[in-house]
């Protein structure tokens, strides 16, 4: 079978990269129509150059593609090269990020068009599509963590956007800060996959790995200490417990911001990088569990928050950290392509959320406070729709996108044999309050009594560079998860076939073919019955009873107020982390290691040259004789010293 | 014929005195003389050795330094006739401005 060609693969990061440059460095006095012509360019034709990369991908007969275009780093046998490759796993997050990348870029045209730096914003956003890209597309761990930093400083860059904000400059500051704590475990891991094998090139690397045996709960042998060091990274850039602080945080950017970066692609990359290391993580069962574990937990424990919050920013920044958690939670079980299959169905209806909710504040004059809506839906109606279908396809109803892939991986955790029927439990919980949270946001949002001052605020629908993505993104969350549906739905799961080159055939089915048929159907049933009470109590405390909800708070004073507190963490941070570095930074590395060891140390160097001039100027007396006396000095001291031996021996004659 | 440490005896006197006279006297022109001296002081050694050694290098030395005080005097002559100029005084401790 030929292999394809595949020669444009190094195209597809090459065009946001040049479209950064020319907006970024000659953009300042353009007119917003040239910059958006850059901008969508560059994004757009990186789009088409992936299809063409799938295309020929496809022609090739779907066979690991892996180019090497030049080297970089080489130094005896380590060799990290500037290597991308297309396998299975590839095209999928290739597609999602320029795809959902473009629309979103098409998508601010219209947002940002009334806002300063416009020409830094797009020149922003396609960098940051050009290390997202570099990051899908890296055929090594080095090369991958390039597109991984960089996507770290674009993040940073476009949540300080509004950099006269100090609450933006803050957290886009905690985001990058946090994410060297991630980043630090990721390059651990690095190192130490490199002392082991040798080399970081994900095809040696793995070929290499399979062989070494398994290691069982417990053992912390090379994978599991490996693993849970990557896992480490992934949890920054992820944002799971512990590290997820920076994320809701990071909603401070522009909304556009929040759909691409800080929903659909970047924060997917560690579970991109787990699954991208699947061949060692399968090696060990603690890094599984440790990974499903903290995904359920991170799930659980964002979706509690975001219950009580009232920027609708920050409940579909915490319904993020939740969801990204169910994606763990499927690579934790071993279902990865379940767990990349969730990653592309949120990429849509996440970044259609946050783009809806980006037209909500659009419309209503940049407020953000739900309490402050209400009864927007006839005002604003494709918004409206849009955002309905979206709601519903991440509160799990089919036979929308987020039905099929968080019934898939709910479906694995439950086949699991072990604890994880815990982990089943809790998932299942967390999809109740992800429909509650989801539809109390709707209720609030466009039903119901309107809470904002007619007078002031003058509620007018988005333009169509605006509405249009959010058209296009709803169809795809419709129809995005008909690519995996399971048997009992009539339909096939392509997904999971078309990533089985990448993660193999999956665990044997315990089950014969007609009980796993049952098992399923019993699954998503329950699943939508959790859906349902989600959405049905949200109906009720916030349309039927609206003095409800107040009530239940008052009542229940101490968990609302943990939990619109957001648990306290950023306050136990503060006081555990913070502020003792704080502390140690002023009074010891400041105040003594600075000010008396290293300025001192300067300053006495100063202090001794100048003590040192104050004696030896003496000699400079200015007196024109005292020269000629150290004229006649000098020379009779060389004489001396050059016929010393002659005087010696003189002296001893004399004697 | 005249032993050649008579030479070296007197060229000794001689620089010696310049060399005091370099150092003691006020008058610039006659600081400048002393150098003169002590010069003329080094190339009467410089022929005596010539002669005792019946080399010629020491000679061609003598012709050396006698060019090279010729340029030093038209440098040096410039120099005292600005200070002359100047200050109307030619002791050297009048020549201060470095003074601390």
């Amino acid at each position: 079978m030929p292999t394809p060609i595949l020669d444009i693969l190094w195209i597809i990061p090459a065009l946001p990269l040049l479209g950064a440059a020319i907006n970024g460095l000659f953009g300042k006095g353009w007119p917003n129509k040239i910059v958006n012509t850059v901008a969508l360019a560059s994004t757009g034709l990186s789009f088409l150059a992936a299809l063409e990369a799938v295309r020929e991908f496809f022609a090739g007969g779907q066979q690991l593609v892996h180019k090497e275009f030049f080297d970089w780093i080489v130094a005896g046998s380590f060799r990290a090269g500037f290597d991308l490759q297309m396998d299975q796993l590839t095209v999928v997050m290739v597609l999602v990020v320029t795809g959902v990348g473009f629309l979103i870029h098409i998508y601010s045209t219209g947002y940002m068009s009334h806002e300063g730096g416009y020409y830094r914003f797009f020149s922003y956003l396609n960098l940051f599509m050009f290390f997202m890209l570099i990051l899908v597309l890296a055929a090594n761990y080095v090369l991958l963590f390039v597109g991984w930093e960089g996507v770290g400083l674009a993040s940073y860059l476009l949540i300080g956007f509004y950099f006269l904000k100090k609450s933006a400059s803050d957290a886009g500051k905690k985001a990058f800060i946090v994410n060297r704590i991630g980043d630090f475990g990721f390059m651990l891991g690095m190192f130490l996959l490199f002392k082991t094998f040798g080399t970081l090139d994900f095809t040696q690397l793995f070929a290499k790995a399979v062989p070494w045996s398994h290691e069982a709960w417990g053992v912390f042998g090379t994978f599991t200490v490996a693993c849970l060091l990557l896992f480490m990274g992934a949890c920054g850039k992820s944002a799971q417990l512990p590290l997820y602080v920076w994320l809701p945080d990071a909603m401070e950017g522009p909304t556009p911001v929040s759909a691409l970066i800080h929903a659909a692609t970047m924060v997917t990359a560690g579970v991109y990088v787990v699954a991208r290391s699947h061949i060692l993580f399968t090696h060990s069962d603690t890094a599984l569990i440790v990974v499903g574990t903290v995904g359920c937990a991170t799930a659980f424990f964002a979706a509690t928050i975001g219950l009580v919050q009232t920027d609708i920013k920050k409940v579909l920044a915490y319904s993020t950290v939740s969801q990204l958690g169910y994606m763990f939670l499927g690579c934790g079980v071993g279902a990865f392509s379940a767990g990349i299959f969730h990653l592309m169905t949120h990429a849509f209806f996440k970044a259609l959320l946050f783009l809806a909710a980006g037209s909500v504040i659009h419309a209503m004059g940049g407020e953000q406070n739900m309490l402050h809506m209400g009864g927007l839906s006839k005002k604003i109606k494709v918004t409206y729709w849009t955002m309905l279908i979206a709601t519903l396809a991440i509160a799990g109803f089919p036979p929308l996108a987020g039905f099929f892939s968080k019934d898939a991986i709910l479906g694995e955790a439950f086949q699991r044999e072990g604890g994880w029927h815990s982990l089943y439990v809790v998932g299942l919980l967390t999809a109740l309050l992800t429909s509650f949270y989801m539809f109390r946001l709707i209720f609030l949002t466009f039903h119901g009594k309107q809470r904002y001052d007619e007078h002031h605020v003058h509620v007018h629908e988005s333009p169509w560079s605006m509405l249009g993505p959010l058209v296009i993104l709803a169809v795809l969350s419709i129809i995005g998860g008909w690519l995996a549906a399971p048997s009992f739905w009539g339909g096939e799961d392509h997904f999971t076939a078309f990533l089985a080159p990448v993660f193999g055939t999956g665990h044997e089915a315990a089950l014969s073919e007609a009980a796993a048929h049952s098992l399923e159907l019993t699954l998503a049933v329950v699943a939508v019955v959790a859906a349902l009470i989600g959405l049905a109590t949200a109906f009720w405390l916030y349309l039927r009873q609206p003095g409800k909800p107040a009530e239940i708070a008052k009542s229940l004073k101490p968990i609302y107020n943990t939990l619109y507190n957001k648990y306290y963490v950023d306050e136990a941070y503060g006081a555990a982390i913070v502020r003792p570095l704080l502390a140690l930074s002023t009074n010891v590395l400041w105040k003594i290691i600075d000010v008396e060891a290293i300025d001192g140390t300067v300053n006495g160097i100063a202090h001794g040259a100048t003590a040192t001039g104050d004696v030896t100027r003496r000699t400079q007396s200015g007196n024109t004789r005292s020269y000629a006396v150290w004229v006649v000095v000098g020379a009779l001291t060389i004489l001396i010293i050059v016929f010393w031996p002659a005087i010696r021996a003189l002296a001893g004659g004399a004697q | 014929m005249v032993p050649t440490h008579y030479y070296l005896i007197l060229s000794a006197v001689l620089f010696g005195l310049g060399a005091v006279a370099f150092v003691f006297k006020r008058n610039i022109i006659t600081i400048f003389m002393s150098i003169e001296l002590m010069l003329n002081a080094v190339n009467l050694a410089f022929v005596a050795f010539s002669q005792a050694f019946g080399k010629v290098e020491g000679q061609v030395f003598v012709l050396f330094v006698i060019v090279v005080a010729a340029a030093e005097a038209a440098v040096g002559l410039g120099i005292i006739i600005l200070i002359q100029r100047n200050r109307q005084s030619l002791n050297i401790e009048k020549v201060n401005l470095l003074k601390l």
